[in-house]
């Protein structure tokens, strides 16, 4: 007992003598794929720790984005703002809005202006950047790919090592993939697009490859009810109602690896981030490739980036960018590939020799990457989560269909309207 | 000595009214106050609007939408929750072999967490290889998605509520029978009076007094009750299964609107103690309360 | 039993097996998906191999252990609280006369309508001018005076026989000694009931606790099972499962083993 009260304020006197001199710095991330990403944030800080004497991060694990970004702007209200956090890219400019981050260009030399910060994807920029500055440090991003069950795909007499190259092979490949009994019961369907909670991050995949986007980076603009934008969403609906290769109704995110594993879907359009779950737990083997597009390739990119927040002195702050340009160096980012599954967001870190043989052995990993040459911006706005919201509403309504495609859309476009005019 | 009464008195309940004060009656003050302002935003300060938020609402279609569902999700969770309770209740309240499992069975879903069985039962409902869907697949009726389907996802989010709820009520009658005198049975099966009318006749007005306590913790849950909304439907899908309470977090924690979701809360009480006040009205004439 | 056959007696047991069986597959169903590889979470098959790694998994996944121990404090916090403070209003309203008391009483009345669940957004802000935000203190504050618990008492009390009370004061005992001596030991049934109320709705309380904690040191088993369920990357309901079973374990081994009493405290309690 009393030798545990030694220890114990021993260890304090430690923890305080080099507390004075260090720096000290709060950093929240969320985790979205499973606990073990957790763990490896945590290795990857005390890491850093042990290689700079000088800093001490305390990570804080808060749990889902949208968690991250209430306990994010709580504490920047309450006046307790950590220096660094993770969050959605495309909460970028609900942040400028609450006034709560900086600018990454003050804490970078020319040099890293050019180097690191222009070493990024563009693709992952594109959410990171507006009115001439950058807001956001790509991190844990990702981008949707399609599976396919090469079981599935020989069953069905489809060449089972070539997965869909547009939409049109999509639903062809689809027809013959989905099985039904004599009843009209189906057993298997061929193809299976998450809608659950947010649908307009998939569907933004599907604008871009009919030629649309959504948004432009001022963030006060919105086309919803473009032709190309309609038009993917008239595609997204036949599926269900007119080729009858989808289930109806809104489809779980969460259930859709199952789906695929139970085969009750041959194919599934969801994140890279699940590339490890799927080769994992999957019964067969599978393939991976594009988003199918109506005209093009086109994806939208997701996830989260590295964000500064006001309210601590510039030392501070500094500290923390110095921290960012370690961890997204392409030794430290690959490790966090590996580990979760997220997209590598430097074609640097692609070029390391552990990435190297990853890719290697685990090929299926290239396809994310090489999408990104056709990826755009995930749907970002001033009131993000507002706007988004109503879209994804409107979605709901056509997907399940209670509204026509145009009409829902031109709804969703004439309220986002609205909110916007605000910040015009 | 009348005096020093008094000061005891306050002194006693001076503890209990400080906390309830600061976390009850002040803020539903506060809601109110709130309501008539903006939402302050870093780049921009609050403004006085007055009945602005008020005015908003009646433009809302989700505020609409949120309404009307909560109507509909308390009518059909609190009469269907109070009848399967009684129902319990008379099937438990006596003993047979086996009336300990068959309580638990009927409790058990108090004891789980709402948030987690939320879970479970998106399981049930999923379609393809969830359990209902096996079933309904087994005799042959197609898929169905319940939580994924605007027509069907509220019931759906209903029926765990009603799961949830019943159990828990059926304590309450199963105290409140134990109250009805053995001697007043005798008496009617002498009398030749049939199970049925006994029961309307006797037990229901005896148990009056819980039925309205009941009824109106149902009708309060009815409105708080929202945990597994944010496992199963998030309020979809097109705010098919948006609560009044589910909206009022989305507002101020989803879209950081504090002084909207302050004056959907004013609804929201008013609502609460219309319907409270409501039934204690209604059953004052019926029930002698002490 | 009044005029009832055989015949309707087998009806009703059969209705209530049946409702029972119902009511018990949700548990059921997280028992075998828990128990079970992933691979038979949606598949039921009898011979299905037994499996306790769902619930290794969930523990490795997630500070459950800490989860378990904030729910713990937050709820042995709450029932203490809500003890003292409403066993000392209810006795001041059900034996003592003083100006206000009705307004009062009306007070309490108003918090039974109109719940700390529902005032999300003042109460946080409250909590921020303390400086509480993120602590296990902040949970359980808005809940310390339960309305429920007060009417509830009160009632009780009211139930004492004033003899009792009356013999107590000429033995000289104060006020807090009658109140100690007499009411307490008669409230004991009430106490018992609400504070098994108060436990399990506290155990699994959500919302409140979502908002007001943001790390692992503070959040109570609920909110940490739900971050725990929701990844991007699609949902184990195996592991889920097990998750949720370990959380609930608790309470629900202590409801099968106390069953009896639990029932009993209700009917005595005379909550009615």
């Amino acid at each position: 007992m009393k030798l545990r009260n030694i220890f114990f304020a021993s260890t304090a006197i430690v923890a305080l003598a080099s507390a004075a001199s260090a720096v000290e710095l709060e950093f929240y991330f969320p985790v979205a794929v499973g606990g073990a990403a957790a763990d490896t944030i945590q290795a990857l800080t005390e890491q850093y720790m042990a290689e700079n004497a000088d800093v001490a991060i305390e990570a804080v694990y808060t749990g889902s984005y949208a968690d991250t970004t209430t306990k994010a702007i709580t504490a920047v209200r309450g006046g307790n703002a950590p220096q660094l956090i993770i969050s959605l890219s495309t909460d970028m400019f609900t942040f400028i809005d609450e006034d709560m981050i900086v600018a990454w260009d003050d804490f970078v030399t020319a040099e890293e202006q050019d180097n690191w910060i222009g070493g990024f994807y563009p693709a992952f920029m594109a959410n990171s950047q507006t009115d001439g500055k950058t807001w956001g440090i790509p991190f844990q991003r990702s981008t949707p790919v399609l599976y396919w069950n090469k079981d599935a795909f020989a069953a069905a007499g489809l060449n089972p090592e070539v997965g869909p190259a547009t939409w049109a092979d999509m639903v062809d490949m689809a027809k013959a993939l989905t099985i039904k009994d004599d009843a009209g019961n189906v057993s298997q369907w061929g193809v299976h697009i998450p809608s659950s909670g947010f649908p307009s991050w998939l569907w933004t995949g599907i604008v871009a490859g009919n030629g649309g986007l959504l948004a432009d980076d001022t963030g006060t603009t919105v086309s919803f009810n473009s032709d190309a934008a309609v038009g993917a969403l008239e595609a997204l609906v036949a599926l269900t109602q007119e080729d009858g290769v989808m289930a109806p109704g809104i489809l779980d995110w969460g259930g859709t690896p199952k789906a695929f594993f139970d085969g009750q879907a041959a194919m599934i359009w969801t994140t890279t981030g699940n590339l490890t779950n799927v080769r994992t737990n999957a019964p067969f083997d599978f393939g991976v490739g594009f988003l199918p597009g109506l005209v093009q390739n086109g994806a939208p990119t997701g996830g989260g980036n590295f964000y500064l927040i006001k309210g601590s002195s510039d030392e501070e702050l500094q500290a923390a960018a110095d921290f960012v340009k370690w961890v997204t160096a392409p030794e430290q980012a690959a490790k966090w590939t590996i580990a979760t599954g997220y997209v590598a967001p430097r074609p640097d870190v692609w070029e390391t020799e552990t990435m190297v043989a990853y890719t290697t052995d685990f090929p299926q990993a290239l396809v994310a990457r090489d999408q990104l040459d056709y990826a755009v911006a995930e749907l970002s706005t001033f009131e993000g989560p507002k706007v988004t919201q109503l879209l994804n509403s409107a979605l709901e309504a056509a997907i399940t269909g209670q509204t026509e495609p145009k009409a829902a859309l031109d709804a969703a476009q004439a309220e986002a309207e609205a909110i916007l005019a605000a910040y015009k | 000595m009348m005096r020093r009464e008094w000061i005891y008195a306050w002194l006693l309940v001076l503890p209990a009214f400080v906390f309830l004060i600061t976390f009850t009656h002040l803020p539903a003050v506060e809601a109110l106050v709130n309501s008539v302002w903006t939402t302050a935003k870093g780049r921009r300060p609050s403004m006085f609007v007055g009945l602005g938020n008020y005015q908003k609402m009646l433009q809302d279609p989700i505020f609409i939408k949120a309404m009307i569902n909560s109507g509909l999700y308390a009518a059909l969770t609190v009469p269907t929750s109070i009848a399967l309770a009684l129902a319990m209740a008379l099937l438990v309240h006596r003993p047979f072999k086996g009336v300990a499992a068959m309580r638990m069975a009927y409790f058990t879903p108090t004891v789980l967490p709402l948030v987690a069985v939320a879970n479970i039962w998106l399981f049930f409902y999923a379609p393809g290889f969830g359990l209902i869907d096996q079933i309904r697949q087994f005799f042959g009726f197609a898929s169905a998605n319940y939580a994924g389907q605007p027509d069907t996802a509220l019931y759906s989010v209903a029926v765990v509520t009603i799961w949830k709820e019943a159990g828990f009520f059926m304590i309450f009658f199963l105290a409140a029978l134990q109250t009805v005198p053995e001697t007043l049975r005798e008496a009617a099966a002498i009398e030749g009076c049939s199970k049925w009318t006994f029961f309307r006749r006797v037990t229901l007005p005896l148990i009056m007094p819980t039925t309205l306590f009941v009824s109106v913790n149902a009708v309060i849950n009815a409105f708080r009750l929202v945990d597994h909304v944010f496992v199963m439907t998030k309020g979809g899908p097109d705010n098919a299964s948006m609560l009044l309470l589910y909206y009022i977090f989305e507002t101020g924690f989803r879209y950081w609107d504090t002084a909207y979701a302050a004056a959907l809360t004013v609804v929201l009480i008013l609502i609460l103690s219309l319907a409270g006040l409501g039934q204690f009205y209604a059953a004052d004439k019926r029930v002698h309360y002490k | 039993m009044i005029g009832e056959t055989l015949f309707d007696r087998i009806l009703i047991r059969a209705a209530g097996t049946i409702l029972a069986l119902l009511w018990i597959a949700p548990l059921a169903y997280a028992v075998w998906a828990a128990f079970h590889p992933a691979a038979y979470e949606a598949r039921f098959d009898l011979l299905a191999p037994l499996t306790l790694e769902n619930f290794y998994s969930a523990w490795s996944q997630a500070p459950f252990s800490r989860y378990f121990l904030n729910t713990a404090l937050l709820v042995g916090m709450i029932l203490a609280a809500q003890l003292v403070l409403c066993t000392l209003a209810a006795f001041a309203f059900a034996r003592l006369d003083f100006p206000g008391k009705s307004f009062l009483f009306g007070l309490i009345l108003v918090q039974l309508l109109v719940m700390p669940d529902i005032l999300l957004v003042e109460n946080y802000k409250t909590m921020r001018a303390l400086g509480l935000v993120d602590t296990i203190i902040a949970i359980g504050l808005p809940y310390f005076a339960s309305g429920f618990a007060i009417f509830l008492l009160r009632q009780t009390f009211m139930t004492v026989p004033k003899e009792l009370d009356d013999a107590a004061r000429v033995e000289g005992c104060s006020l807090i000694g009658v109140l100690w001596r007499v009411y307490v030991p008669l409230g004991k049934p009430a106490m018992l009931a609400f504070g098994l109320v108060s436990v399990s709705h506290h155990w699994n309380n959500f919302l409140w606790p979502l908002i007001i904690t943001n790390s692992v040191e503070t959040r109570p088993l609920t909110v940490g099972l739900s971050i725990f369920a929701t990844t991007d990357s699609g949902t184990t309901w195996s592991v889920i499962n097990a998750a949720t079973l370990m959380t609930s374990a608790p309470l629900l081994l202590g409801f099968l083993l106390f069953q009896r009493q639990f029932v009993q405290s209700f009917m005595r309690a005379g909550i009615k």
